[in-house]
């Protein structure tokens, strides 16, 4: 979205509907008494959707050039890499 | 050269990543964020799981609706932000120092209620080394709470200041739709904070 010149813009009020719902169902899935692993496992998707959301959104990086992709992803690796090593502490 | 022809020498996309310098900076400087966070967040989890009689159920000892509203004010925050960047990509002033003020007063009113949420807690007993709350939680609920919520609140803190300091520039005219390298560039900020927000709230309060 840096480019000079370029005007269109994402449906801004309607990804912030999408974000409010996620947020509000995330506190309705935390507060029904569903299996643990359950809930965990649809609060973490819900909060990857929302966090997606505002990166390819609201940080525009869906309008980024490609390279700037791979740049952001790097870190993603090293996020598994990290929770992977310290999760052996629970060995 | 005049500020306009430095700003626009400086927007200009640089041949590698085909992203102007004040951008892939503030993208460089995101990216060590994640994994400070992702540290926190590590350490939490770690801590969490293997010693889950020191962490309280969601909603025993922290206030889970109150932080959604205010979850909710801080995701309304970052949809002004891009409405000012939307605003000044239009060249439109008066929109841009609009939706700059909505985001300030958003962006402070979400650290408000950090700080009334903080001053509860603490008044209650629940402190970084809190023992009054041993039967829902020990002193590890309090530190690694106040460790991830306050370095957030912290970024937060940062992020309005920055935002009074572009608001600043705003009023003496300085942006202009080839101009707007310091709005993106503290909106990406911005932005961040409200996603690593939306991850926290989730593992510190509903999980």
């Amino acid at each position: 979205m840096q480019n000079d010149g370029e005007t269109a813009h994402p449906p801004y009020m309607l990804i912030w509907g999408v974000l409010a719902v996620l947020m509000f169902a995330k506190v309705g899935v935390s507060l029904i008494g569903m299996a643990r692993w359950v809930s965990i496992t649809l609060l973490v998707l819900i909060s990857l959707l929302s966090a997606f959301l505002v990166a390819l959104y609201y940080m525009h990086l869906r309008f980024e050039p490609r390279k700037l992709w791979i740049l952001a992803a790097v870190p993603i690796p090293l996020i598994i890499i990290l929770l992977a090593l310290v999760s052996q502490d629970f060995g | 050269m005049n500020q306009t022809a430095i700003t626009a020498a400086v927007r200009r996309p640089m041949p590698g990543l085909g992203v102007y310098n004040v951008k892939l900076g503030m993208w460089v400087f995101l990216l060590s964020e994640v994994m400070f966070f992702t540290s926190l967040i590590g350490a939490y989890i770690i801590l969490r799981f293997a010693h889950p009689d020191e962490f309280a159920a969601p909603g025993v000892v922290l206030n889970v609706p109150l932080t959604a509203v205010n979850t909710f004010i801080l995701i309304c925050s970052s949809v002004t932000m891009v409405k000012a960047y939307a605003a000044i990509e239009r060249n439109e002033q008066a929109g841009l120092k609009l939706w700059l003020t909505a985001t300030i007063l958003l962006g402070s009113t979400f650290v408000g209620v950090q700080v009334y949420e903080y001053i509860h807690l603490i008044q209650e007993g629940f402190v970084a080394t809190a023992v009054a709350y041993a039967a829902e939680g020990g002193p590890l609920y309090g530190s690694t709470f106040y460790l991830m919520t306050g370095f957030h609140g912290l970024h937060v803190t940062l992020g309005v200041l920055a935002l009074l300091w572009i608001l600043t520039r705003a009023v003496k005219g300085v942006y202009s739709s080839q101009n707007l390298g310091g709005v993106e560039a503290v909106g990406l900020y911005w932005h961040f904070v409200d996603l690593v927000w939306i991850v926290l709230f989730t593992i510190v309060y509903l999980i």
